[in-house]
C-alpha cells in the first residue's frame, strides 16, 4: 500500500494520467457530439485507428507532422460522412454500421501497412513524424504543478481547446441548439424546418474529426509509429466515457480523466505483486461502478424534477 | 369578412390508394374561429395536413387571400403566415421555453446565439397576447397546459396570423379549457384566424363562429355554430342522430364481486395519492368514479387492476385476497381492465391487430397446439369475429394497430378485453378522444356486460358519461372518497361539481354504504 501511495504521490504519474487522458478525451467529445445529434457512433474505435495509420502515412509522405494531423483529421470526417450516408440516408441500423467501420479499419490498416511496409504489424520502417511537445511558458516554473502540466504534446492543450469548442457549440450556436434539438426531438426540429439529416451528418462529421485527432496522437505523440489495433478499445472506453459524462463536454473532461488514472493505476500496478489479470480489470470496473454511479444520480434527480412539477 | 383561405376542390389519395380527402371545398374568413369537426378517420387530419404543407393535395388547389400557393413543407407554410399546434407537442424537453420559441429561427449575434434577446421576444410576445409564462424554464418541467401555450407562442413568433390547434382541449382539464378560451378569443380581436379541430360539440358551440362538418373524407357542409343544434351537428358527422341518452334496462344486483377495504396508496413522491377507500361493486352494476383528473381515480384503478400495489389495505375479488397477487393471476380471478392510456398501456402499436386480440390469451386452450406453438388459423378466425362484432374499421387482422385512427384502437382494447371470460370490468376513460360512432359503439357493449350480470367499476373523465352509465357513484376528492350515490340518475352535474370539488362532503357514516356491509 505504502509504495502505491508513493507511486501514486509522484509527477510521473499524474504526467502520466493527462497522457493517457488524451486520446480518450478526444474520443469522448467525438461521442458526445454524435450523442447530442441522437446517433451513435460506434464507428469511433475504428475510426482513432484509421486516423492514427493516416497521421503515420502522410506525415512520412509530406515529411510533415501537421500535414498527417491534417490527414488523420479528413480521414475521420470521411469515415463520420460515411456512417451517416449509410445509417441516416440508405437507412441501415447505424450500430451495426458503426462495427462494420470497425472491423474495416481493423483489417483495412493492416492491409494498407503491409501494402506499404510490407510489415503487417508496426510501421517503424517509415519515417514518420511526429508532433511536438511544448514547455508552457511559467507554468513549468511552478512547483509540483509546473512538471504535471508542463511538457505534454500539442494534442493534448489542443483537446483542451476543443473542450472549450465544444461547450460553446452546443451552449452558445445555432448549430449547437440545432444539434441538440435533433437529438432529443427529430420531429419537433423538422416541424420548424430544421433539415434533420443535415445537422445529423454534420454531427457526425465532427464526432469522425474528433476520433481521427484522437487516433494522430496515439501515433504522432504518444507513440511515433503506427502498430496493427494500437487503439486497444479506447474507442469503446470512450462510449462508457460519453455515458457518464452525461453528454456536456466539461463531463467529458472528467469521466475521461477517471478512465485515465485508471489505465495508468493499471500500467503502474503491473511492478507490483497484484495479479495482472486483475489489475487490467481496473479501467472496466470503474466503468460498470461509474455506470451505478450516474445511474443512482440521474434517477435521484428525476423524482426531483417531479417533485418541482408537483409543486 | 375577407375570405382569406380558400382550399378548392381538395382531393388527396395516399400511395395504395386510400382516398382520405374527396373534391373538399374549405374556406376560413379573416379573424374568425372556425371549427373542423368529423368522426375520426373523416379526413379533418389529412386536410389540416395540406393547409400546414405537410402533405400535398392530389387533386385541387389553395389560395391564401385570392392568390394561388403551393407549399412544399410546414415552412412554406409558415412563411405564408400558417401556423399549427400539433395534439403532439413539438417541443424538444430539455431546451428552455424561449429556446423552443426560437428554434429553428434563432436570434444571432455577430457570432453566437443572443440568448438574451430570444428571452426578451418570448416576454414582449407573452405579454402581448396575455399567454403568461416563463420564458426561463425548461420545457420538460412545465405542465400540458403550458406546453401548449408554448406551442401557440411558437407560430406567433413565426408570424403565424392563421393557427390550426389539433384537439386542443383533449389534454387539458375543465378549467385550463375555460383559460384556453380566452386566450383564443383574444387572438381573434387581434386579427388572427383560428381553425379549431374538436370532437366536443358544446365547446364548439361556446367558442366558434363557424364549422366545417367531414364525413368520410368528404365535407358535408359549412354552418354557422349558433343556427345547429347539437343534435343536428352529431347527426351530420355520423350520419344518423347519435343517441345522446343511453338506455339501460333496470339492473338486478348479484353478489359483492369487489371489495376494496381501507385502501391507502402513497406514490413514489410520497404523495397519498388514495387514502383509507372502501367500496365494494356487486355482481350487475356499475359503479362509477367521478372526479377532478389527480384526485385518485387513476391509481385507485391501478390498485384494482393490480399494476400499483396498495401501501396499506386490502383488496378482493370474488373473495379473494389480491394485492400479493400479479396481474395475470388478477386477471384470472376475472378481471378485465380497459386502461387510460390506450397507446402505452393498452395496445402494442407496432404489433398488429390480431396479436393485440390474443395479447391476454394467447397462451390458452384454443390459440396453442402442440402445446407449445401459436395456431395462426384459430387466431385470425378470432380476430375476423371480433373485428366484425365490435365494427374495427381496418384493411385486415394483419393490420398494424398504430395504423388505425384512435376511436378503432380503443375497439380494439375493448374487443380484447370484452371477449375474456371476466366477471368484473375496470374501465378508465373509455371514450376520450375518440368520435361519436364509436363512443355510442362503447357505451353500449358496457351496458350490455352489466345486464349480462357483470361487475363494472368505470372512471371518466366526461361527467355526463358517467352520470348516464353509472348505476352507483362515488366521488373522489384528494384520494378520499367524499360522496357515495346508490342512485346515480339522481344527482345533478351541478351537485356532483361541488362534491368534486371538496365544497360539500358527505358524513362517514353516508359513505360508508359504498361497502353495502
Amino acid at each position: 500500500m505504502d509504495m502505491i501511495m508513493h507511486m501514486i504521490w509522484n509527477d510521473a504519474f499524474w504526467f502520466a494520467v493527462i497522457r493517457v487522458t488524451t486520446p480518450i478525451l478526444y474520443a469522448t467529445l467525438g461521442a458526445v457530439i454524435a450523442s447530442r445529434a441522437g446517433a451513435i457512433n460506434i464507428g469511433i474505435e475504428g475510426t482513432m485507428l484509421t486516423g492514427a495509420l493516416m497521421g503515420v502515412l502522410f506525415s512520412a509522405l509530406t515529411q510533415n507532422a501537421w500535414m498527417g494531423l491534417l490527414a488523420a483529421m479528413l480521414s475521420g470526417a470521411l469515415l463520420g460522412a460515411m456512417l451517416a450516408y449509410f445509417a441516416l440516408k440508405m437507412k441501415s441500423n447505424i450500430v451495426l454500421t458503426g462495427i462494420a467501420i470497425n472491423i474495416l479499419s481493423a483489417g483495412g490498416t493492416i492491409f494498407l501497412l503491409t501494402t506499404i511496409t510490407g510489415d503487417k504489424g508496426i510501421s517503424t520502417s517509415l519515417n514518420s513524424k511526429v508532433l511536438p511537445n511544448i514547455d508552457m511558458p511559467f507554468i513549468a516554473d511552478l512547483p509540483v504543478i509546473g512538471p504535471i502540466l508542463s511538457g505534454h504534446n500539442v494534442l493534448t492543450y489542443l483537446v483542451l481547446v476543443c473542450i472549450v469548442m465544444v461547450h460553446i457549440l452546443f451552449n452558445h450556436t445555432a448549430l449547437g441548439l440545432r444539434i441538440r434539438a435533433v437529438g432529443e426531438a427529430p420531429e419537433s426540429a423538422d416541424s420548424v424546418g430544421i433539415n434533420v439529416f443535415k445537422i445529423k451528418i454534420i454531427a457526425l462529421v465532427l464526432s469522425g474529426i474528433l476520433a481521427g485527432m484522437g487516433g494522430a496522437f496515439l501515433s504522432m505523440g504518444y507513440m511515433s509509429w503506427f502498430s496493427a489495433g494500437m487503439t486497444a478499445g479506447r474507442g469503446y472506453i470512450a462510449l462508457a466515457a460519453r455515458a457518464i459524462a452525461g453528454n456536456s463536454s466539461v463531463g467529458a473532461l472528467f469521466a475521461s480523466l477517471l478512465f485515465g488514472f485508471a489505465d495508468t493505476l493499471s500500467n503502474y500496478l503491473q511492478s507490483v505483486q497484484i495479479p495482472v489479470e486483475f489489475i487490467h480489470m481496473i479501467p472496466y470496473v470503474i466503468t460498470i461502478l461509474g455506470f451505478i454511479v450516474i445511474s443512482v444520480v440521474n434517477n435521484k434527480r428525476e423524482v426531483m424534477r417531479k417533485k418541482r412539477q408537483l409543486g | 369578412m375577407t375570405e382569406i383561405i380558400k382550399m378548392d376542390k381538395i382531393t388527396k389519395i395516399y400511395p395504395g390508394g386510400v382516398v382520405a380527402n374527396y373534391q373538399v371545398d374549405f374556406s376560413l374568413k379573416e379573424g374568425e374561429i372556425h371549427a373542423l369537426v368529423g368522426e375520426n378517420g373523416a379526413g379533418k387530419s389529412t386536410l389540416m395536413k395540406m393547409l400546414f404543407g405537410m402533405q400535398r393535395p392530389t387533386e385541387g388547389a389553395i389560395y391564401l387571400k385570392g392568390n394561388p400557393i403551393v407549399m412544399k413543407s410546414s415552412q412554406d407554410a409558415l412563411n405564408y403566415g400558417i401556423g399549427m399546434v400539433h395534439q403532439h407537442f413539438m417541443l424538444v424537453p430539455s431546451l428552455t421555453v424561449a429556446e423552443n420559441i426560437v428554434l429553428g429561427s434563432e436570434i444571432k449575434g455577430k457570432f453566437f446565439l443572443d440568448q438574451k434577446k430570444a428571452i426578451e421576444a418570448t416576454k414582449a410576445l407573452a405579454k402581448k397576447y396575455k399567454l403568461s409564462i416563463d420564458a426561463n424554464v425548461k420545457v420538460r418541467d412545465i405542465s400540458v397546459s403550458q406546453k401548449q401555450k408554448v406551442e401557440i407562442l411558437k407560430a406567433l413568433y413565426r408570424g403565424a396570423k392563421i393557427i390550426i390547434l389539433d384537439e386542443p382541449t383533449a389534454v387539458l382539464t375543465p378549467q385550463e379549457i375555460v383559460e384556453l378560451f380566452e386566450q383564443l378569443k383574444l387572438l381573434k380581436q387581434s386579427g388572427h384566424t383560428i381553425v379549431f379541430i374538436s370532437h366536443k360539440l358544446h365547446e364548439i358551440k361556446k367558442l366558434c363562429d363557424r364549422m366545417t362538418i367531414m364525413r368520410d373524407g368528404r365535407s358535408v357542409g359549412v354552418y354557422e355554430v349558433d343556427k345547429v343544434t347539437e343534435q343536428e351537428i352529431s347527426r351530420l358527422m355520423v350520419g344518423r342522430d347519435v343517441k345522446l341518452d343511453i338506455d339501460k334496462p333496470e339492473k338486478h344486483v348479484g353478489e359483492t364481486f369487489l371489495d376494496v377495504k381501507d385502501v391507502t396508496y402513497v406514490d413514489e413522491l410520497g404523495k397519498t395519492a388514495v387514502n383509507k377507500v372502501s367500496f365494494s361493486i356487486r355482481k350487475g352494476e356499475i359503479l362509477g368514479i367521478a372526479g377532478i383528473e389527480g384526485n385518485g381515480q387513476s391509481e385507485l384503478i391501478e390498485l384494482v387492476t393490480g399494476m400499483k400495489k396498495p401501501t396499506m389495505g386490502e383488496i378482493y375479488v370474488n373473495q379473494h385476497p389480491i394485492t400479493q397477487l400479479g396481474i395475470k393471476k388478477i386477471r384470472q380471478l376475472g378481471v378485465a381492465h380497459i386502461p387510460e392510456d390506450r397507446m402505452e398501456t393498452g395496445i402494442a402499436p407496432k404489433m398488429d391487430v390480431a396479436s393485440n386480440f390474443i395479447a391476454d390469451k394467447y397462451d390458452n386452450a384454443p390459440f396453442v397446439k402442440n402445446k407449445f406453438l401459436l395456431d395462426y388459423k384459430k387466431i385470425a378466425v378470432f380476430a375476423k369475429d371480433l373485428i366484425a362484432s365490435f365494427n374495427v374499421k381496418t384493411e385486415g387482422e394483419k393490420t398494424l394497430v398504430s395504423g388505425l385512427s384512435g376511436g378503432n384502437i380503443q375497439k380494439v382494447v375493448v374487443g380484447r378485453e370484452f371477449s375474456s371470460d371476466s366477471e368484473l370490468l375496470v374501465i378508465n376513460q373509455p371514450t376520450r378522444g375518440i368520435d361519436v360512432g364509436a363512443i355510442e359503439f362503447i357505451r353500449k357493449k358496457i351496458i350490455e356486460r352489466r345486464s349480462n350480470g357483470n361487475a363494472v367499476l368505470l372512471a371518466s373523465a366526461d361527467l355526463n358519461e358517467i352520470l348516464s352509465l353509472s348505476d352507483a357513484l362515488i366521488v373522489m376528492n384528494s384520494g378520499h372518497i367524499v360522496g357515495y350515490f346508490p342512485e346515480a340518475s339522481e344527482i345533478t352535474e351541478e351537485e356532483m361539481g361541488l362534491y368534486m370539488l371538496g365544497v360539500k362532503t358527505q358524513t362517514a357514516e353516508e359513505i360508508r354504504r359504498a361497502c353495502h356491509a
